[in-house]
């Protein structure tokens, strides 16, 4: 069950990866190309999805869209990645006043729930796309570095580690060498579902106006948009929404096959 | 029980301080001038001059810390920008309605997730048990920002079975609370199933199984009780989740919440206000952290001897 969960997952990312970097060639129109005759128009063999209050047609805007959530997903998952990777090993290995220190700085942003601290530093920073994708990084470190720590903990009392050290290997060839390539399992893992949570808060916020702002075809500013116009034209929220439901499902399906797979617990 | 109560508790102090340090610094990492940025460009000299000593900004920055944690022990979080009521005053007539819907949006969850839960683990693999998980992973991954427009659409338009928004009735409730405890519900599934699964293998199930106890009272009795711990802490994790959650639904519905005062704020640069929102449902955060992890040590004992 979980094998073949994971599989479609991973078809379904593969799909959105394929869209994305082809956009310009499988999207029908311009995902910029207004019809105001047409707006509000309700799906049709030319418009399949239908087309928005500028008469833009929304499958163009979708298939585009992909590039965004794609883009904020994989820059997020790897800013966060490396910081946590580097933040985490380093107060694991080291432990004493510089772990004390980091594990305080992360308690601190734990105690602020994920999306209020984003929305707060769009606050400040105003909304823009690449302010979320800040807030998003500086925000998802943490997960990734007490992963990392509590594995580098563990990991350091082993032998080949305490071996290395031994022979006289340096803290950074032992971390990088001997500890990093034995903790990945759990933080492949973890940013598997890293990036079903940024593409479903970039959508979120583009959705409350603070992130990707108009003509950008964001899934979450389209569904901001076409909120609006619920009552009239409902198709301008129903395929957005779905978009992002399913490539959200795909990673949380290849997420769950892949725990299961590399046998992680601790990725909970 | 009593250090690890004490320990606990301590422990809040410097979070609290950090939290609240972290909402002080927001109005100064504001690139430019923040009074010209509320203000607006085009404000007269005097009235940039009036907010900038109202807001303190004209002081040393080691003094306006000092000054906001005094004001804030005393509960003064300024004044609101746009309507210059205090700011607390503005929180507190939003914060019961955010309340509301975070608690039925939490039973909700719970009334959902421990029976199918339940089931789940005690049909494992069986068409129920992998039908619940993937509708659960379905939860997990749907929007609430595109779940509260389909509620919206199908039962509220087309049905017309509930109001499309606002604060009211309980029939107002149903669909602003469902579409903010859907993804909880969610978690709350699998983190039971696999609670349960785990207490099920152990030896005083089977224990009594033998004595020849109906299975129904050695699950409920027996099984549930244990397997309910990690869920307990899950639940009280996640509450934070429901309050941040709820600045999107309280949007989607027009719920009058604290959620909603900070978008409002938002667009209206009342920082102030913003500050206060942050702030509020932040501690409201660290203090059900706190009150989990001591029905925690409550209710599991090893929990006090950790260090």
């Amino acid at each position: 069950m979980k094998n073949r969960l994971a599989r479609i997952g991973l078809f379904i990312i593969s799909l959105l990866v394929f869209t994305a970097i082809f956009a310009p060639f499988l999207a029908p129109y311009d995902p910029t190309d207004q019809k105001m005759e047409e707006g509000l128009n309700p799906p049709s063999p030319e418009h399949p999805f239908g087309q928005d209050r500028l008469g833009r047609d929304i499958l163009s805007r979708i298939i585009y869209g992909s590039r965004i959530s794609l883009g904020v997903g994989i820059v997020t998952v790897g800013v966060s990645l490396t910081f946590g990777l580097l933040i985490g090993s380093v107060a694991g290995y080291y432990g004493g006043l510089v772990d004390q220190l980091f594990m305080r700085i992360i308690d601190i942003l734990q105690a602020f729930p994920g999306i209020l601290l984003a929305i707060s530093i769009i606050a400040i920073l105003g909304p823009s796309l690449n302010h979320v994708i800040l807030a998003l990084c500086l925000i998802g470190w943490v997960g990734y570095a007490r992963i990392v720590r509590g594995q580098v903990l563990f990991l350091r009392e082993y032998e080949y580690v305490v071996a290395a050290k031994a022979l006289g290997a340096g803290a950074s060839r032992i971390i990088l060498h001997h500890i990093v390539p034995n903790l990945l399992a759990p933080v492949i893992v973890q940013a598997t579902f890293g990036m079903a949570g940024a593409i479903l808060a970039e959508a979120g916020l583009s959705f409350l106006g603070l992130g990707a702002q108009p003509p950008t075809p964001s899934w979450g500013s389209m569904l901001n948009e076409g909120r609006q116009f619920l009552l009239v034209a409902p198709h301008l929220t129903t395929f957005p929404g779905l978009a992002i439901m399913i490539v959200v499902l795909g990673f949380n399906f290849l997420g769950d096959g892949l725990r299961d797979m590399l046998d992680v617990k601790s990725a909970d | 029980m009593i250090p690890y109560i004490i320990r606990r508790l301590l422990w809040v102090i410097p979070v609290i301080l950090g939290v609240s340090s972290l909402v002080f610094f927001f109005i100064h990492l504001i690139p430019g001038d923040p009074v010209e940025l509320m203000l607006g460009e085009s404000a007269e000299p005097a009235d940039k001059a009036a907010l900038r000593e109202e807001l303190g900004l004209n002081k040393p920055i080691l003094q306006q810390y000092t000054q906001f944690l005094w004001r804030l022990a005393q509960g003064n979080l300024g004044r609101s920008l746009h309507t210059h009521k205090p700011v607390l005053q503005s929180i507190l007539a939003r914060y019961p309605a955010t309340l509301e819907l975070t608690f039925a949006a939490l039973c909700i969850a719970v009334i959902i997730a421990i029976p199918v839960g339940v089931m789940a683990a005690t049909r494992q693999y069986s068409w129920l048990d992998n039908g619940s998980m993937f509708l659960a992973l379905l939860g997990v991954s749907m929007p609430n920002f595109w779940l509260g427009p389909m509620f919206i659409i199908l039962f509220s338009i087309n049905l017309g079975w509930f109001p499309v928004s606002g604060r009211g009735g309980w029939n107002h409730l149903i669909l602003p609370a469902i579409t903010l405890g859907m993804a909880m519900a969610a978690i709350l599934t699998r983190m039971t199933r696999s609670s349960v699964l785990e207490v099920i293998h152990e030896d005083y199930i089977r224990t009594a199984r033998a004595k020849g106890l109906r299975e129904s009272v050695v699950i409920f009795k027996h099984a549930l009780r244990n397997a309910l711990i990690p869920v307990i802490t899950l639940i009280g994790l996640q509450f934070g989740a429901l309050l941040s959650g709820a600045v999107i639904t309280e949007t989607i519905f027009a719920w009058p919440g604290i959620g909603r005062l900070t978008i409002e704020a938002i667009n209206k640069r009342d920082y102030p206000l913003v500050q206060g929102c942050v702030l509020v449902i932040a501690l409201s955060y660290v203090l059900v952290n706190l009150f989990t992890d001591l029905i925690y040590s409550l209710v599991d004992p090893r929990i006090r001897y950790e260090k």
